[in-house]
């Protein structure tokens, strides 16, 4: 497996090295030559000093031989770039782009990128595991497509609490999944009669959200 | 007509003010509000300090439906995010984005994107007033397909399929 990282910041440092020790073909890709060369006086002659973000430097790295290119540098508009540029000029089968605002996901996904890790998103996700709040929590993004794996706490007042998880209407393109309760997990089934304090996990698309707020949450009070 | 350009330099100033004279609705964004000194006394648009490339600062800027969507600043990536920002999320009707590399500009221009390139535009402007052929060399690429996004043929090798419908 060849993969080609853009970016020589501590993310693709240690992500190149990981690489490395595994036993993959890596490339490095970091602009600043100072940097670049600091990283290759450790990890060797992988380190290419150019712009990832240039056709002509991609080209010469290997982008067009590349499995996968992972664009993590700080800038969430030049992984953008790097992603598209591979993507649709070098034809790289697999891209994977670090974004920092986590508004910009939907952008890069409906953009072609094929998978976009938001650090924010995860460290956010966590917060609100904390924080008991009316809402749904994001528990994880699915690597393919749009899906999310999403937590719903049945608080005092939600309109599931009484009635079999089987019979609660999900929307299309959603799927509930379990319920954890006490602390274990409970696969669905029609005897499994939905409680307060019951976690409910779900499958499903964003657009989803909203209806499975109603069936879980009840009407929002934000 | 309503026109936004992201980056108040000296062609995204000059051009604001000369849409604003033209009768065009003209809202401007620079991350520096410094930027704005290159505005005449006479400009009749917004001003607004923001980061253009940030779908709600624009939304908030109100540069939704523009008709004419122009990103100008000193990077081509942020232009190139902004210009898809501004065609995927924000309706605007038509959009150039400054990319001085001309071989992404030349690939954007294969995804839609119209691509104002000043490495060419001053290479051929040179090469003529020396009376040398300037080859082909646009100083903008129009593009060459709609805008597209992930319906673009996915490589040979088999990338992830999209799941969006």
């Amino acid at each position: 497996m060849f993969v080609l990282v853009v970016g020589g910041g501590k993310v693709g440092y240690y992500l190149t090295k990981e690489l490395i020790e595994s036993g993959h073909e890596v490339a490095l890709m970091e602009k600043d030559r100072v940097r670049a060369g600091q990283i290759a006086d450790e990890i060797g002659s992988v380190v290419i000093s150019h712009d990832g973000c240039e056709g002509k430097y991609l080209h010469e790295a290997g982008a067009n031989r590349a499995d996968i290119v992972a664009a993590v540098t700080g800038d969430d508009e030049d992984n953008l770039v790097i992603c598209q540029m591979a993507k649709h000029h070098f034809d790289v089968p697999r891209t994977i782009a670090r974004v920092n605002n986590p508004k910009n996901e939907s952008l890069f996904r409906h953009l072609g990128v094929d998978e976009i890790i938001s650090p924010t998103r995860m460290i956010l996700g966590s917060i609100e595991q904390d924080i008991p709040v009316h809402e749904l929590l994001h528990l994880a993004a699915l690597g393919v497509g749009e899906l999310e794996i999403i937590e719903a706490r049945l608080q005092p007042g939600s309109p599931a609490i009484g009635r079999s998880a089987l019979d609660l209407t999900v929307p299309d393109g959603c799927s509930l999944f379990g319920v954890i309760r006490d602390g274990k997990p409970t696969p669905l089934s029609a005897g499994t009669v939905l409680a307060e304090g019951d976690k409910v996990i779900a499958i499903g698309r964003p657009d989803c959200e909203p209806a499975l707020r109603d069936q879980l949450i009840g009407e929002s009070e934000a | 007509m309503k026109a936004v350009i992201v980056g108040c330099g000296r062609v995204g100033a000059g051009l604001a003010d000369e849409l604003d004279r033209a009768g065009w609705q003209v809202l401007i964004l620079d991350t520096s509000t410094a930027a704005f000194d290159r505005l005449p006394s006479t400009f009749r648009g917004t001003a607004l300090r923001g980061d253009g490339t940030d779908e709600d600062t624009l939304r908030r800027a109100g540069a939704e439906d523009a008709d004419l969507f122009l990103s100008l600043t000193e990077g081509d990536n942020r232009n190139v995010m902004a210009a898809q920002l501004a065609i995927e999320a924000l309706g605007a009707r038509r959009t150039v984005a400054k990319i001085n590399d001309p071989v992404r500009a030349e690939a954007y221009a294969h995804l839609g994107i119209a691509a104002l390139c000043r490495t060419n535009l001053m290479t051929s402007a040179v090469l003529g007033l020396v009376g040398q052929a300037t080859g082909d060399r646009p100083g903008i690429y129009t593009p060459v397909v709609e805008h597209t996004h992930v319906d673009v043929p996915a490589s040979p090798a088999g990338g992830t399929p999209s799941t969006e419908a």
